[in-house]
């Protein structure tokens, strides 16, 4: 599974980075930066990336199978 | 029995309210996006539904006991139809509207994958009516109006709120004040399955 971020949607409020710290930094103004750039989810952090995708306030993080 | 379910209605809906202010400050502190009350983001987050998910239980308490209390006569129509009950219709039916606020935000904040970021935040700032309905149908038709307690409680919970809120409107409200709004194309704001037949 890999993790998308939808920019158009995504407003930096932090809350996945919190979330998903392993896979995801912030950069200067609180926007998500996937660490590996290419967003693969290992499988011991499936299900903090499910939360992270269930609690982004602006629905802006989706689960892709590719 | 029946003095029984006359207190526990009206101490559920004591309850209610208190836990309501609660989820409305946790709510705007969630939406600063800094780490708010000395928790960290997610958590502020995860209270607030979870905070929110208790009043509605107190809640539904409140409304089923009152359902068999032979002071309120509640019938099943005075649950979702304001302004009609037997006891007290204003004040009664000033209740009965904040559920159905508080229903429509619970059900979409539930189904907002289904139903998009928009339509969900749309409906999630009715709070901001529901919260004042509340504490004007706890004040009016509360059995214990005038007493000390009463006014205590709700005066707290308007100080909460109102700080809250002030919190809300001030400059230094958001993480990065300074950060420009986005200004996105109403192209890109439809819903993804709509983008994607206009793409076929």
């Amino acid at each position: 599974m890999r993790l998308h971020i939808d920019w158009t949607a995504c407003d930096g409020r932090g809350v996945c980075t919190e979330l998903l710290e392993e896979m995801l930094t912030e950069d200067d103004w609180g926007y998500p930066v996937l660490r590996d750039g290419k967003g693969e989810i290992p499988r011991a952090l499936d299900g903090a990336a499910r939360r992270a995708v269930d609690r982004c306030p602006r629905l802006a993080l989706k689960l892709t199978q590719q | 029995m029946t003095e029984a379910l006359w207190y526990f209605a009206r101490g559920s809906g004591v309850i209610s309210l208190v836990l309501l202010t609660v989820v409305v400050a946790l709510g705007i502190g969630s939406r600063s996006g800094k780490p708010a009350f000395g928790l960290p983001r997610f958590a502020v987050s995860m209270l607030h539904r979870n905070a929110a998910l208790l009043a509605v239980v107190f809640l539904a308490g409140h409304i089923v006991s009152l359902l068999f209390d032979p002071y309120a006569q509640l019938r099943l129509v005075d649950f979702v139809l304001p302004f009609v009950g037997n006891y007290r219709p204003f004040w009664q039916g000033l209740g009965t509207l904040g559920f159905d606020l508080m229903i429509a935000i619970v059900v979409t904040s539930l189904l907002r994958n289904r139903i998009g970021a928009r339509a969900w935040r749309a409906v999630h700032w009715l709070a901001y009516l529901s919260w004042p309905i509340a504490l004007a149908h706890g004040l009016g038709t509360g059995s214990d109006n005038g007493t000390w307690w009463l006014w205590a409680i709700s005066i707290a919970c308007t100080a909460v709120v109102v700080v809250a809120v002030g919190w809300r409107l001030s400059t230094g409200f958001s993480r990065f004040p300074a950060r420009a709004d986005r200004e996105v194309a109403a192209r890109l704001r439809q819903p993804e399955a709509k983008q994607l037949e206009e793409v076929r």
